[in-house]
């Protein structure tokens, strides 16, 4: 192994727009070495990797490649210099096939024409280097998932990556699949490459990294050899965060009564024979990692996607498939994609908020008054930062959108709200007022499920946290048992108690 | 950013106003033109004329807004209105043998039409809902589908009303009320009724919204293939009812009817000010979007300066114009 660097990140910070989201981090991959990255959702990985990959350039600090400075102002600078970052989402045109994929942007030709002969025989040749026999004629739309993750990789040979930056590249493969992948990661790595490799699978780190780096909140909490590290080592530098007084105190313990009773729920593809019960008064909260189902499983649940198994509210059955019925059964959903799938944002406040609960607006036709007087309202109880009335919930910021949201919600004067990622993308303060508000509803007897992939939200609000793991409900935490270790063990797939014990 | 995001504000504020104006200005520059031109264009004669015109492709066009609107598209009407009209035709004169001349045959007929509209409307939009197909190709299917149909009824020629029948529903289409002939006043409480079911209605405001963005629809209960259907059915619902106008005044029928009715429909929905991609719609503006159609024809007709055959050219250069102006909005946003 060479001990010299190849791409490096001296004392680097970022911010945007005005928050440092990265402090000081330092950083370096070596040839022949895979380095794991790992951290909580929003502890700075991502920007780091972007840092390294050259599509971000860094607020303070410096980046080094072969021990001297330079300062990459596209990806493909970096590309050439031989840095290659697979991305979480595919960058692969469907509609073309393999081979046209891997040479897209830098076709070979032959005088005028395209040299496909020789295009092809690379494209086979990477590939079988991958010990992936994949027709490179084949379009990708037809190949699948694994093979396009292969088909990235194949594309990075063939630009003679030096560094590999890979995000979670197994986030969307099976067992088998992923196994396939690190014995390839292995290969190589024996042949040279520098590797960054990102998941949050921890017994995929354990198994594959030589070394490992852990950020949280920004910063590095810990650095070193693979060699004699447990998952647990890693799980908790990941947490062992303070709690802040961010949060309100819990609403009473809730009544005995059964609200919600969800038994058996599968949405094909995500979720597998998920149940739960949900208590009046209570506030239940969702805990997992990122593409864990959660999301998939409330979508289920209120009918926006096809799912089998039985919902009751109260003594209710709904039909499946059949959003309105939830919501007149007194069950919403408050989306965690604000804006591609909570707001219009070309329309106004009022048209907005109005949208979930317009039958209580209109008989024949809708009554404009009621809905103004609505929107005053929502103003103020929810406290809607709008520069003008008039404007379009587009021109709102985050927190004042996710606000808007929340009002549209409750206008609907549901018995049980779910609520997707309360507070992604928003800043503290707003963050404290929803928190209030959920607190509040639940105090008034609604009852909330919360589903976050933020920890501390989690701990902080929820009188009974049920954490899920690759499409199933891996575990149920209540009381003093909530808490950020077991929750993370149960995440990653581990027994909840040993880290208890 | 708040000072970027209050300059697009103002900036698009001011856009719209412009926005919304534009079709009214265009429309009363062609006024004042055609009285310029020629001393008869304000004439009750003149004026009947073109609204009576207008009152076909205008009914049409309110559908044809709540389609758009909702995100949709239908290119289908003209044949289907050929369709109907054939249809209808048939139906009337089979029935006129049982029946003989009379209200009751009329009626039959004007069933025919109204079922028939229904019908050709649900399809398009089932097969567009419930078939994921996109309304594109499902409408550019049944447009060949039914102007075949019609050429295949007529056998190539034309369908023709029987004499008497077509004495006895002439009123129709050539009677009315206080000199208002019946199209126009169907046509005027059709875009009446139209304008308040777009902006006062829940109905409106559901295929604004799936237009605007069908997910954001979706995830509020909104029932948004039950509304996308139900805006292609009134839309064959009311191509019937411009049928039932339409056939008393020729009284008959062949491959040739309708023939580019859904892009003059179109089109004065585009002039009117509503987003073609939808997500915003006027029913108010297409009414002007129709008569500055009809008007640009109509002035050309009374004039000699330039030929009529450049009518067509005329009204494509005012629906690139709509689609320009449409777009600075669009861009403001």
């Amino acid at each position: 192994m060479n001990d010299a660097p190849l791409l490096a990140i001296r004392d680097v910070s970022r911010s945007f727009g005005g928050i440092e989201v990265l402090h000081g981090v330092d950083f370096d991959l070596r040839p022949g070495e895979v380095h794991a990255l790992i951290g909580e959702n929003g502890a700075g990985k991502s920007t780091t990797m972007k840092i390294l990959g050259g599509y971000l350039p860094p607020s303070s600090g410096t980046v080094e490649l072969d021990g001297s400075t330079v300062s990459f102002s596209a990806s493909d600078e970096a590309e050439a210099a031989g840095v290659v970052m697979i991305h979480q989402e595919f960058n692969l045109t469907e509609q073309l096939t393999v081979e046209e994929n891997v040479f897209l942007g830098r076709e070979l030709t032959k005088g005028l024409f395209l040299d496909k002969t020789t295009m092809r025989a690379r494209t086979r040749e990477w590939l079988e280097r991958l010990d992936c026999h994949l027709d490179p004629t084949l379009r990708v739309s037809q190949i699948s998932v694994s093979d396009k993750q292969m088909v990235e990789i194949a594309k990075a040979l063939g630009r003679n990556a030096r560094v590999l930056i890979m995000d979670e590249p197994t986030a969307v493969l099976t067992r088998r699949e992923t196994d396939i992948l690190l014995d390839l990661i292995a290969r190589l790595r024996d042949e040279g490459t520098a590797i960054l490799y990102t998941s949050h699978k921890l017994d995929e780190i354990a198994r594959i990294a030589d070394r490992v780096t852990v950020l949280r909140d920004g910063s590095v909490v810990m650095a070193q050899e693979a060699e004699g590290l447990t998952e647990d080592d890693m799980a908790r530098a990941m947490v062992g965060r303070e709690m802040s007084d961010l949060y309100p105190d819990k609403a009473p313990e809730p009544s005995g009564e059964t609200v919600l009773d969800v038994q058996g729920l599968s949405v094909p593809g995500h979720v597998r024979d998920a149940s739960f019960t949900l208590r009046r008064g209570e506030v239940l909260a969702f805990a997992g990692l990122v593409g864990a189902g959660r999301t998939e499983l409330m979508e289920g649940v209120v009918g926006l996607r096809e799912a089998t198994g039985s919902v009751h509210v109260g003594e209710r059955k709904l039909p499946p498939n059949n959003v309105a019925a939830a919501r007149s059964a007194g069950l919403v959903y408050l989306t965690e994609d604000r804006k591609g799938r909570g707001l219009l944002l070309n329309k106004n406040l009022a048209e907005n908020l109005t949208l979930l609960a317009l039958n209580r607006f209109s008989g024949v036709t809708i009554d404009k008054r009621a809905e103004d007087e609505a929107l005053t309202d929502a103003i103020s109880r929810y406290d809607i930062r709008a520069g003008d009335r008039g404007m379009l919930a587009g021109q709102l910021s985050g927190g004042n959108q996710q606000k808007l949201l929340l009002a549209k919600t409750m206008l609907a004067e549901p018995d049980i709200v779910i609520i997707d990622e309360p507070t992604r993308g928003i800043d503290i303060g707003t963050k404290q007022q929803i928190y209030g508000i959920i607190q509040r509803l639940a105090a008034e007897g609604k009852a909330v499920i919360v589903v976050s992939s933020e920890m501390a939200e989690v701990i902080g609000l929820a009188h009974r946290v049920v954490v899920m793991a690759q499409g199933r409900i891996a575990g149920e935490l209540t009381g003093d048992d909530i808490g950020d270790e077991p929750i993370v063990r149960l995440a990653m797939g581990l027994d909840a108690k040993e880290a208890a014990a | 950013m708040s000072a970027a995001d209050t300059t697009t504000q103002t900036g698009g504020g001011r856009r719209l106003d412009f926005h919304v104006l534009g079709p009214v200005l265009a429309l009363i520059a062609l006024i004042v033109l055609g009285t310029l031109i020629n001393t008869n264009f304000l004439s009750p004669g003149n004026i009947t004329n073109v609204l009576a015109r207008s009152a076909f492709i205008g009914i049409i066009a309110v559908g044809m807004t709540f389609v758009i609107t909702a995100g949709g598209l239908d290119l289908s009407v003209g044949s289907m209105a050929a369709f109907i009209a054939g249809l209808m035709i048939i139906v009337m004169n089979a029935t006129m043998s049982v029946m003989g001349v009379g209200l009751m045959t009329v009626i039959v007929g004007i069933l025919t039409a109204l079922v028939a509209g229904l019908a050709a409307g649900a399809i398009n939009g089932l097969l567009i809902t419930r078939g994921r197909i996109e309304a594109f190709i499902v409408t550019l299917g049944t447009m060949g589908i039914y102007r075949s149909l019609v050429t295949w009824l007529a056998d190539g020629g034309t369908l023709s009303l029987d004499f008497d029948l077509r004495t006895f529903y002439g009123p129709v289409y050539y009677g009315g009320i206080l000199g208002v002939t019946w199209p126009i006043i169907v046509f005027a409480l059709v875009a009446i009724v139209g304008e308040i079911a777009m902006r006062q209605t829940a109905f409106g405001r559901h295929c604004a919204a799936i237009g605007s963005n069908d997910q954001v629809a979706r995830y509020s209960a909104v029932h948004v293939d039950r509304v996308r259907t139900a805006t292609y059915v009134l839309l064959g619902l009311l191509v019937g009812v411009a049928t039932i106008m339409y056939v008393p005044r020729l009284g008959s029928a062949s491959s040739s009817t309708g023939l580019l009715w859904e892009l003059e429909a179109i089109a004065a929905v585009i002039i009117g000010g509503t987003v073609l991609k939808g997500g915003f719609g006027r029913v108010w503006g297409t009414v002007i979007g129709v008569l500055i159609l009809s008007l640009i024809g109509n002035i050309l007709n009374l004039t000699d300066v330039v030929s009529p055959y450049l009518n067509g050219a005329i009204q494509g250069v005012i629906i690139i114009l709509a689609v320009v102006m449409q777009r600075g909005t669009n861009v403001s946003r």
